[in-house]
């Protein structure tokens, strides 16, 4: 069970958090303009990553926010916690929140 | 019966303490401090059980949580347990155990005739002999082989006990009581680190109880005793015995069961905690594990007395027991002449000290040979003999590197084996946590070779066999801990003087030799003792192809069941190296999964048992209904009123007798439970727009409308009604069971996609409770409740909503309708709801008002051709797909789903699609989930075109209704589908999902 550093609340258990799989994947602005093959990628397909993945989390169980986990998918080192909005760091250059 | 096997003094037993035990139905004494299998040893009982497909006796072959064989069955009725180490249960007085697996006596054991069936028991036999015929299977071999395999009965009661959980974040966790765990544990508490000491046994000291040792010139035993008496001092070390850690998990999540009474006689347990399992979150952990002894696999290696070595030791010098009277060692390093030598102290006959290895130098070997006992250097044990018992040993001279038997043999009486074929550290916790392991030549030994973060190995379990080592790497451990919760570790002391013996180097012995070739004659070379895997096994496996461990493992059971193969595994795997001519560390070993030692599955519950299973809601109102005779529906974790029987009525007829009332004068539900979403600000609106399928901007203050979600698959996702309560301000409701989820969902919308809309949700579902007041006559009821309001179709139209006062409080009105009769839904604040449902109770008995459950709800519904999500949806199932396009918005440029309602897929014609099915016998009601065919003719497996996801019994109309899902089902209509049901098949004509009322005329009531 992960130890993940909430930004509002501080460490806690993962079970207080809901996965929100990858991050960074941005709604279409005009998904009308799309063509299906376009669309169809934004909806199924996701990277499947060895290594420093970034993905989302909410503290559902807390403060109910969303937030960015960079996390090793081999190891689970989390390697940054970070906001919404905000560039995944780059792995190695700043490493916090792991063990 | 006196202990015949008993030594005069020594160990930590208490010999003023005699206590009473049954075993077998036979009567035994033993003291406090045996364990079962000492005291058993103690009075000479060797023969504990059966093994598992030959039925061969088996004995007590280690002391401690790798024992393989003597499971037992712990206590009777509600308090019995299967198959647990007798090795590792405290004695108490009154204890009473059982063999498992015997029938009808551990002495004569008819199964035992498996053994001549041997041929048929070879690895992967599930799966090759049993395959054809297949009833065969179901009716004859199965039942036989439940009755012959397997191990102890699970109890068929309750459990009476009580569990608990404790969690506790210390920076320190130590797992391990023995020397380098100690070492580690006072080394980080005198630094002021919070500790917690783990260890499995009742009494501390690990290795220090069995080998004599001295430190700093004092005995092993006072040392351990000096050091927890340190600890206990310290205030923020806590340390936890007769606990077993059994789980490590990610970031140094770690778990723990501590057995709190089992040493206790059974009738001073209750009102007490049994076991408690601890969860740790630890900043530093220390794994002190310490090492197993391996078995060596020779020629008939199981007979009952064929122990190992060390724990031959720990009998001797921790329980003050001795085996045998007759004894053999057998050996491929130093370590058993040790045993060797206290067993001669005692003065106990050692027969022989039978070792591969052709040189044999060593300090302790020479002090054996000078005592006159026989050493067979460069010798292995060929064969033995013996029933229930071993009774001799065949010694031969071995090749170097033991390949093959190079002479004649001699035989060797004894009624004891001890045997040691090295040592293993105790990785398990090290591999779950995923630690990485590399083979050690030189120890001959897998060890930790790359750990996780914030985590030291430490002493045995890191391949560290030496006191001295031990303590010192115990040592560098506890200070690692000390640094890692940001404190300053103390001047470090000189390390401690060690008396210990020298050990010269073991030398490698997978498989022993035997008379004839492994797998020919009679003679069995065992590896796993639970499982009863050969070596001929093993070398089967891999003529058949199987050369993976992980293969080998699951192909012959190596290393399964409730020892995980503590001391099979490695063998099995050095076998499998040189069957393959590869070497031990290419092979690797097979993965280590948690729990270390099997758990019971009350410890892992705790409380959460029973009505604390999970937790139950109820509205304010529950009481009534349960003073009224309700039965309950569970929905989500609400238990709602599922219908109210009067006079004995069933289930049907007290939902025919609702839905009547309903349709014909004034019915009343309990809604509180529908989720209820509180949504404010500026862009509130714009938000409804971008998560509804339809338009939400020119909705009017104290309108209502009824509302779609789908998901960007352009999947329904919710449905509800929502209403304006000020041009800023929404109330959502959702569907009950979903209420949570579309919550998540709206917050990860604003908080993730669209931050920059200024919109705040806020559940309110448990803020308001809701009486809903459905038929003709609802407004005569409300009239009588809400006298200053109007209610009148103009003043009160449908889709609206009004503040007013009912029956004294205040009161939020909402004119929706979920039957298609005239509906007032009445919201309070939540604790008012009883009292307003008790008014309108009142005010309704001269119209007959009659409260009705969540299946008339369901009914009254599927009469109108509403959708539940859920029963009509799947995940599958568009806006479209369910007739409802009148609801998917043309004019707004986007919504979540909008996109992909024309992919190709959601556009196909043979979508399945909501229709209404008539069956041709209006009696019959097709069961929900049924599926339908569109040629009942058609040969097997027949198209499946669809399903029925609603049907009931329709009282308004006299005749059961169904919906269902059917492929292009809305050109279909007048067409016939069959449900081929066991009874036989059932023919229904599509129709409008719409059965009653078609125009809507019934929304207004009577006026």
């Amino acid at each position: 069970m992960l130890k993940i550093e909430c930004p509002w609340c501080g460490p806690r258990h993962e079970t207080e958090f809901r996965y929100g799989g990858e991050a960074h994947r941005v709604r279409p602005e005009k998904p009308d303009s799309l063509t299906d093959e376009a669309w169809a990628a934004f909806l199924f397909m996701r990277t499947n990553t060895k290594g420093a993945f970034a993905e989302r989390w909410c503290h559902v169980n807390g403060c109910r926010r969303w937030f960015n986990v960079l996390r090793h998918t081999v190891s689970h080192e989390i390697l940054a916690v970070y906001a919404m909005g905000e560039v995944p760091p780059v792995p190695g250059a700043r490493k916090e929140g792991g063990q | 019966m006196s202990m015949l096997n008993r030594t005069a003094s020594g160990g930590s037993v208490d010999r003023s303490k005699p206590l009473n035990f049954t075993f077998n139905g036979q009567s035994y004494r033993g003291f406090e401090g045996d364990t079962l299998a000492s005291a058993l040893l103690a009075n000479g009982v060797h023969l504990v059980g059966r093994s598992f497909k030959y039925h061969r006796p088996r004995g007590i072959v280690a002391a401690g949580a790798e024992e393989p064989g003597a499971l037992v069955q712990l206590e009777t009725a509600e308090h019995t347990e299967p198959n647990i180490r007798a090795t590792q249960i405290e004695l108490y007085e009154g204890l009473v155990a059982s063999s498992v697996n015997v029938w009808p006596s551990v002495d004569f054991d008819v199964s035992a005739i498996n053994g001549l069936f041997a041929k048929l028991f070879t690895a992967g036999f599930y799966n090759k002999t049993f395959m054809w015929p297949r009833s065969f299977w179901m009716r004859l071999y199965e039942p036989v082989i439940r009755r012959a395999a397997g191990w102890g009965r699970a109890p068929t009661t309750s459990d009476p006990d009580l569990y608990d959980h404790m969690h506790d974040h210390p920076d320190v966790l130590v797992i391990g009581a023995g020397p380098a765990g100690l070492s580690a544990a006072v080394e980080a508490g005198r630094a002021g680190a919070r500790v917690v000491l783990v260890d499995e046994q009742a009494e501390p000291g690990g290795s220090l109880l069995t080998l004599e040792r001295e430190i700093d010139g004092q005995p092993g035993r006072d040392w351990v005793q000096d050091r927890i008496a340190e600890l206990e001092a310290m205030p923020d070390v806590r340390i936890l015995s007769r606990t077993v850690l059994f789980g490590y998990y990610d970031h140094n999540y770690l778990v723990a069961v501590e057995r709190k009474t089992d040493h206790l006689p059974v009738m001073k347990r209750p009102g007490r905690i049994r076991q408690r399992t601890w969860h740790f979150r630890a900043g530093h952990v220390v794994l002190a594990t310490g090492a197993h002894e391996r078995p060596l696999v020779f020629a008939d290696n199981d007979r009952p007395g064929i122990m190992l070595a060390g724990s031959v030791l720990t009998y001797l010098n921790r329980y003050g027991v001795f085996p045998g009277k007759e004894v053999v060692l057998f050996t491929n390093n130093d370590g058993a002449y040790e045993t060797a030598l206290a067993l001669h102290e005692q003065r106990l006959k050692v027969a022989a000290v039978v070792d591969v290895r052709h040189q044999v130098t060593g300090a302790l070997p020479a002090r054996v040979r000078a005592l006159g006992i026989p050493v067979f250097a460069g010798h292995a044990l060929s064969a033995t003999r013996g029933g229930k018992r071993v009774s001799a040993v065949e010694v031969r001279p071995v090749q170097q590197g033991a390949g093959k038997l190079t002479g004649a043999g001699r035989w060797i009486n004894c009624d004891l084996v001890a045997m040691s074929g090295g040592w293993s550290p105790v990785v398990h916790l090290f591999s779950q946590s995923q630690g990485r392991l590399e083979f050690d030549a030189g120890k001959s030994a897998f060890v930790p070779a790359h750990a996780v973060p914030a985590q030291t190995v430490a002493g045995a379990a890191n391949g560290d066999f030496l006191l001295k080592d031990c303590l010192l790497a115990g040592r560098e451990a506890g200070r690692n801990g000390v640094l890692a919760a940001g404190l300053k570790p103390k001047r470090r002391k000189p390390a401690a003087a060690v008396h210990e013996p020298e050990t010269a180097p073991m030398e490698p012995v997978w498989l022993v030799p035997g008379r004839e070739p492994v797998g020919v004659g009679k003679a069995k070379h065992f590896v796993d003792l639970q499982n009863d895997t050969t070596a001929a096994d093993i070398a089967l496996a891999t003529r058949e192809g199987f050369e993976s461990s992980e293969h080998v493992k699951r192909y012959t059971l190596t290393g399964f069941g409730t020892d995980q193969g503590k001391t099979s595994n490695i063998n099995a795997l050095g076998i499998l190296s040189g069957l393959l001519d590869r070497p031990l560390g290419e092979i690797g070993t097979t993965t280590f999964r948690p729990p270390y030692t099997p758990v019971a599955y009350g410890a892992l519950a705790g409380r959460n048992i029973g009505r604390w299973s999970d937790p139950v809601r109820t509205t304010s109102i529950h009481p009534w209904h349960e003073g009224n005779g309700a039965r309950f529906e569970t929905v989500g974790q609400w238990h709602r009123p599922w219908y109210y029987p009067k006079n004995g009525e069933n289930l049907q007829a007290a939902v025919n007798r609702e839905c009547l009332a309903v349709r014909n004068g004034v019915g009343v539900l309990d809604a509180s439970t529908l989720g209820k979403i509180d949504i404010r600000g500026p862009d509130a609106a714009e938000f409804l727009n971008r998560v509804y399928t339809n338009a939400w901007s020119k909705l009017g203050v104290g309108r209502i409308r009824y509302g779609l979600m789908c998901r960007e698959d352009g999947m329904v996702f919710d449905d509800g009604t929502t209403a304006r309560l000020a041009p800023d301000h929404f109330l959502m409701t959702t569907t009950t069971g979903n209420a949570a989820v579309v919550l998540d969902w709206l917050e990860d919308y604003l908080q993730t996609e669209w931050p920059d809309l200024r919109v705040y949700c806020t559940s309110v579902t448990e803020q308001w409770a809701t009486v809903s007041v459905a038929g003709p006559k609802a407004r005569r009821v409300l009239e009588k409740l809400a006298p200053e309001m109007k209610l009148g179709p103009d003043d009160f139209p449908f889709l609206s909503f009004q503040e007013g006062t009912v029956a004294g409080m205040a009161a939020r009105i909402f004119r929706i309708s979920f039957t298609g009769e005239l509906t007032f839904e009445i919201n309070v604040p939540w604790h008012q709801g009883l009292a307003l449902w008790k008014a309108v109770m009142d005010a309704g008995e001269e119209f007959g008002i009659t409260p009705y459950g969540t299946e008339t709800m369901h009914v009254l519904r599927a009469e109108k051709g509403f959708i539940i999500v859920g029963q009509e949806t799947d995940g599958t199932t568009t806006p479209q797909d369910l007739g409802m396009d009148w609801i998917v918005s043309k004019a707004k440029p986007d919504f979540i789903g909008k996109r992909s309602f024309t992919r190709s897929d959601t556009s196909r014609p043979d979508r399945k699609q909501l229709v209404g099915l008539l069956t041709e016998d209006p009696e019959t009601v097709l069961p929900e989930g049924a599926q339908l065919v569109f040629d009942p003719h058609a040969p097997k497996p027949m198209p499946m075109v669809g399903h029925v996801t609603s049907s009931y019994y329709s009282a308004a109309l006299g005749r059961s209704i169904a919906l269902a899902l059917v492929k292009g089902g809305q050109d279909r209509m007048g067409q016939h589908v069959f449900a081929p049901l066991e009874g036989g098949t059932v023919t229904a004509v599509l129709t409008s999902p719409v059965f009653f009322d078609k125009e809507g005329e019934r929304q207004d009531g009577e006026i």
